[in-house]
């Protein structure tokens, strides 16, 4: 019922979409998977007319149409649900389903037959909260089965999911699967973007793999396997992910004991070495991000002391703690991370001239930046993370995901750091640049960091950790070192089940 | 400076269009009459850039610039404070109300918008209260103190003399440049317009710049009060300094400073303050622009202003844009 022909969209620098051909059929469930950057959400972003292709075509029914809009799209019942929910906190469940289109009645909206019409949607996708509730009031699931009802009540035809479950436990998973599936019976067409393979294993009825913007391949029934999928994925070997555990570890750097904060559930203790990787593993919400933030000061803790070698590190500030020698690079670098509309020069320098070390280069007389040597520490790191393109007066903001990545390590590394901790170190970061994160990475190990990361990507942890703590419901719940570590060991621990 | 060419030329513009409407522009009184006019509103408007730079917000500046003006006469002439003390104590006063507004935003998190429309409020009301509502002036003494005010520099050319606050809008200007271009104090006020949790977790002491910023807007707007003041020579509390505010705001903005933050200028900051005097300059010289006018007058060419700066901004975007595929 919707057909791509050839798509292509350009960036700045970046081909997206490179001829791609799409189609859509009613009453099946189509998986699109590639690693981050192959231009998955690009094209869904096409098919559903938030952004306009610079080459090919769009037929909808038999006719060739032009989404200028996402209005356009949802004329034609095709809707999108995007990654991070776009829904308005303070508004009703109802409210939000009519956004826009609103039951009126001389001009009045009319809540009595709005809620009515809502319970119908809500019924039919599984959720059984009243629509008078305040979207702020939902856990996320019920905001995504939400966002799935406001699509249905608009009769839409085409169903395209960005990472779903991105933010789901099993549980709910599942029972979006099941969602799914009845609508699939329905005779909807779901488009399905996950990195989870399996999720997709178990969903979809055909499978289309995209790389570096291209359509590499297409599975069919019995052959949409994760294992079939990786190879035309990944496109080339995995050995840059291959594992290097000979380090030689040197004395205690990071010793936190008996930490506790509002957010976590319970005291928290961990030793972590010179030239040591460890990884926090756990579900989205099991309170990986609130350590990490409680260890860097961010948010202050309750009891417990922190310290870098002997040195105490005092609770609820960020500036304590880098003095201290912790770095900590945030999940969301748009957000937390960097000044996207400054130069790389500037992003690069920032942490360095908030230490206003003494004696610094980067300072005259203690309040003037200087210059020539804020330049030349940017080309110095740059040099040295590889970071492209390589001019230090670009603004943050025209770099890839992975170079930005880069630029935000760079900050830190400038400040000679000996605890390194990363939330997330390679959301939306292209193979290429993860691979050279990684061995960037195990050289700082090597040079006699500790470094701690939190990551939902199994593989990560797996690949670069020498220890995993697992947490679960706001507490660390297991230790494996890496030999025991396996995603089944990882996930029982992380779903709070004790392993037998 | 590419940002400031815009109001520079918008400046340019209406001078050369009221100097053709009007004989009386181009004469040494009126020039001298507009540097003095720009100087202390210019004072104001860069106070309002440092708040800007950072994202925030100040409304109190033409309730601080009043609080300030009724108490000078007030202390020094019906009280009989000395002129020294009287100064130490006003700029005191307005610096820590500053840091006032400071710790409301920063540790309590209320909105700049809201805590400083209270300031509005209270300061003007504080003023008429300590006054009486009645009119404070320094009747005919004083006339050392007043200098900085309505004194002027004769340099022996026609009848034109440099008034003595564009002196200290100089100096002000160059100490801000340089704050806000050179220092990391600056460096980080800018980084806080940007992103200020980014700024927070590279270790910037935010809380400690924020308070800082809005110290320095109250200063200056206590500073363009006395001034105000000893230029006039009195000050009737209802109506001193009001709405001053929004021409130190409108200065900034006209100046290239960003609502949203991140962005200054302060030669822009200068500039788009000399633009709002020589408007209002034209509106009493040129005889077919009613008086009545005035306001309509300032806010359309304000927002004409604006919206082709930005109109020409995305044009240089898109080629930019174009041009890097």
């Amino acid at each position: 019922m919707l057909n791509a022909r050839g798509i292509g969209r350009r960036f700045p620098g970046v081909m997206a979409l490179d001829g791609v051909d799409l189609d859509v059929r009613a009453g099946e469930v189509l998986g699109i998977v590639g690693e981050n950057g192959a231009g998955k959400s690009t094209l869904m972003k096409v098919l559903a007319g938030v952004e306009q292709p610079d080459d090919g075509e769009l037929i909808v029914d038999g006719l060739h149409v032009s989404l200028t809009s996402t209005a356009d799209a949802h004329r034609l019942g095709i809707v999108l649900i995007h990654q991070e929910l776009a829904l308005a906190d303070t508004l009703t469940i109802a409210e939000s389903i009519f956004l826009g289109r609103e039951t009126t009645r001389f001009g009045f909206t009319q809540a009595r037959d709005e809620h009515r019409a809502a319970r119908r949607w809500l019924e039919l996708v599984g959720l059984d909260v009243k629509p008078t509730r305040r979207i702020d009031s939902l856990t996320l699931a019920q905001r995504q089965l939400v966002e799935i009802a406001r699509a249905l009540s608009t009769e839409a035809r085409v169903l395209i999911m960005d990472e779903p479950t991105a933010c789901l436990s099993p549980t709910e998973s599942s029972r979006l699967f099941d969602v799914v599936r009845s609508l699939r019976a329905a005779g909807v067409a779901v488009v399905l973007i996950s990195h989870r393979l399996g999720e997709v294993e178990a969903l979809a009825d055909r499978v289309v793999v995209l790389r570096d913007g291209r359509r590499v391949g297409e599975l069919v029934g019995e052959d949409v396997r994760a294992a079939q999928m990786v190879p035309l994925m990944v496109g080339r070997d995995l050995a840059a992910h291959a594992t290097d555990h000979e380090r030689a570890l040197g004395p205690a750097l990071l010793n936190v004991r008996s930490v506790t904060q509002d957010d976590l559930a319970s005291e928290t203790s961990m030793t972590i070495r010179a030239g040591e990787i460890v990884a926090l593993s756990g579900l989205v919400g099991s309170g990986r991000t609130e350590l990490l933030e409680t260890l860097f000061g961010l948010r202050a803790r309750s009891a417990g002391t922190v310290h870098v070698g002997d040195r105490a590190v005092r609770s609820g500030s960020p500036r304590a703690a880098i003095a201290a020698g912790m770095a900590f690079v945030s999940e969301d670098r748009k957000a937390t991370g960097l000044l996207l509309e400054e130069t790389l020069t500037t992003n690069i320098g920032l942490a360095r001239l908030a230490l206003r070390r003494e004696g610094d280069g980067l300072l005259a007389a203690g309040i003037f930046p200087s210059r020539p040597n804020e330049r030349a520490l940017a080309h110095a790191s740059i040099g040295e993370l590889a970071i492209r393109p390589t001019d230090a007066s670009r603004t943050t903001a025209t770099l890839s995901g992975g170079n930005q990545q880069k630029v935000v390590l760079a900050r830190w590394l400038a400040i000679g750091p000996r605890v390194l901790l990363l939330d997330e170190p390679t959301r939306g970061v292209d193979v290429g640049a993860k691979a050279e994160i990684y061995a960037l990475l195990r050289q700082l190990a090597r040079d006699g960091l500790a470094i701690l990361f939190a990551s939902s990507d199994l593989e990560e942890v797996l690949a670069l950790a020498d220890r995993v703590l697992v947490m679960h419901d706001g507490a660390l719940r297991g230790e494996l070192p890496v030999d025991e570590a396996s995603e089944e060991s990882i996930l029982q621990y992380a779903t709070g089940q004790t392993p037998t | 400076m590419k940002n400031v060419l815009g109001v520079i030329g918008l400046l340019v513009v209406v001078c050369l269009l009221t100097a053709l409407a009007s004989e009386h522009f181009m004469t040494g009184r009126n020039i001298e009459n507009l540097m003095r006019r720009t100087a202390l509103f210019g004072l104001l408007g860069l106070g309002a850039a440092f708040v800007i730079v950072t994202g925030g917000i100040d409304l109190s500046i033409g309730s601080i610039v009043c609080l300030v003006g009724c108490l000078t006469p007030y202390l020094v002439v019906e009280c009989g404070w000395a002129p020294g003390l009287t100064v130490a104590f006003v700029l005191g006063v307005a610096a820590l109300l500053g840091v006032v507004h400071g710790l409301l935003i920063t540790r309590l998190r209320l909105q700049p918008f809201l805590v400083t429309l209270c300031g509005l409020l209270i300061y003007r009301g504080i003023a008429r209260g300590i006054t009486g509502d009645q009119s404070q002036g320094f009747r005919s003494g004083f006339s050392d103190l007043r200098f900085w005010g309505n004194g002027r520099l004769e340099v022996g050319v026609f009848d034109f003399a440099v008034p003595a606050p564009a002196v200290v809008l100089a100096v002000v200007a160059i100490l801000a440049a340089i704050a806000l271009s050179h220092t990391v104090f600056g460096r980080y006020l800018r980084a806080i317009g940007r992103n200020e949790q980014a700024a927070r977790y590279a270790g910037i002491a935010t809380d400690r710049c924020v308070v800082a910023a809005y110290t320095v807007c109250a200063l200056l707007a206590g500073l363009g009060g006395l001034l105000f003041v000893f230029d006039v020579g009195s000050a009737q509390p209802a109506d001193f300094g009001n709405v001053y505010e929004l021409y130190a705001i409108a200065a900034a903005v006209l100046g290239g400073c960003s609502l949203r933050g991140g962005e200054v200028s302060v030669l822009g900051v200068v500039v788009g303050a000399a633009v709002m005097q020589v408007l209002r300059n034209a509106i009493t010289l040129v005889p077919w622009i009613p008086d009545a006018i005035e306001y309509a007058v300032i806010g359309g060419v304000i927002l004409a202003g604006v919206a082709i700066d930005e109109v020409v901004k995305r044009a240089v975007a898109q080629r930019r844009l174009r041009n890097s595929v």
